[in-house]
């Protein structure tokens, strides 16, 4: 009788710690973006080394490429820019850059300082087309397929181990399409 | 005192110049909107704020587009959807009613219920218990332990 009487609470309560401890490990940060299975949103802007060259999404219809935002005040960008590099020297997928919300003559500066892993980098001073793309929390990366629909977005840093096991599956996946 | 009466219509002349004298924010009722709205959005980066009470540099960013989309003529509903197609729900605090969010709505409610279940069936149980009627020899025996006469077997 006190076996019976005692196991319910006590399953009730293991049930709670198991469903409060599985809340502790989601990361509240990272929200599911709205944004993905639909056309990256159109952008045209002034590119970060050639002022006077404009650059938008629908210059890379038909391929498989990355958009990396980026700050050279942002310091999980530091952390992330030696596994952009990486992947850029492997020459897996085209990777362009959003200098989000920076000076110009700041992010030219990272980008001499650290490495330039980005076939080019655009220029969003306001920040405008950061909120379309849902940015607010840098870096942020999405992967946009062929037809211009965005796959897939990381909210903070891309790690060696997400490239591997999220990004170039999904990539090899897209190329094939 | 005449002259006093004689004065009087120049103060509300004045106070009718005050009326007409341009507001000095902007456009307050814009303003008011905006902040109303605000209040009712989740600032992305410190998630516990509101747009209205953030001073995140994101959370201005977005209060001046709403601004913007409010001085075009954008009704609050459009405003929000515009927000919502780029950021989810998640910047609602009143997320709406979809299948993704039956739970969040109604779980407390649930919860509430299986207490009350618990807690009725606790209390018709023990009614059950105290209704037990004592039986003739139970009464029998009750009073011979209490007259003394048998006490407890030895």
């Amino acid at each position: 009788m006190t076996m019976t009487r005692f196991a319910i609470p006590i399953a009730i309560f293991v049930a709670l710690v198991a469903l409060l401890g599985i809340g502790l490990k989601l990361d509240p940060r990272e929200v599911p973006s709205p944004l993905i299975g639909k056309p990256a949103p159109h952008f045209e802007l002034p590119q970060l080394r050639e002022t006077t060259r404009t650059f938008t999404e629908r210059d890379m219809r038909g391929k498989v490429w990355m958009l990396n935002v980026w700050a050279s005040w942002c310091v999980s960008c530091r952390e992330e820019h030696p596994v952009l590099l990486d992947l850029a020297a492997s020459g897996a997928v085209p990777i362009y850059g959003l200098n989000y919300k920076d000076k110009r003559e700041d992010g030219l500066a990272w980008l001499k300082g650290m490495g330039d892993p980005y076939k080019l980098s655009i220029y969003d001073f306001d920040g405008r087309v950061g909120i379309d793309y849902g940015v607010y929390g840098v870096p942020e990366t999405y992967v946009i397929d062929k037809a211009g629909v965005i796959r897939y977005k990381r909210i903070g840093p891309l790690t060696p181990q997400i490239v591997k096991e999220k990004v170039l599956p999904l990539v090899r996946e897209l190329e094939r399409a | 005192m005449l002259r006093f009466l004689a004065l009087l219509p120049l103060l509300f002349a004045a106070s009718v110049a005050s009326k007409e004298a341009p507001p000095a924010a902007a456009d307050p009722v814009l303003e008011k909107r905006v902040m109303a709205l605000a209040e009712e959005l989740r600032c992305l980066v410190c998630q516990n704020q509101t747009l209205a009470d953030s001073n995140a540099p994101l959370a201005e960013d977005l209060r001046n587009q709403l601004r913007e989309k409010m001085r075009e003529g954008r009704s609050d509903a459009e405003v929000v959807d515009f927000l919502v197609a780029r950021y989810g729900d998640f910047v609602l605090y009143r997320p709406p009613l979809k299948a993704t969010t039956v739970l969040l709505w109604f779980g407390p409610l649930l919860l509430v219920a299986a207490g009350f279940a618990v807690l009725l069936r606790r209390l018709l149980r023990r009614r059950s218990i105290e209704v037990a009627e004592m039986t003739a020899a139970d009464r029998k025996r009750a009073a011979e332990l209490l007259a003394g006469t048998q006490g407890e077997r030895r």
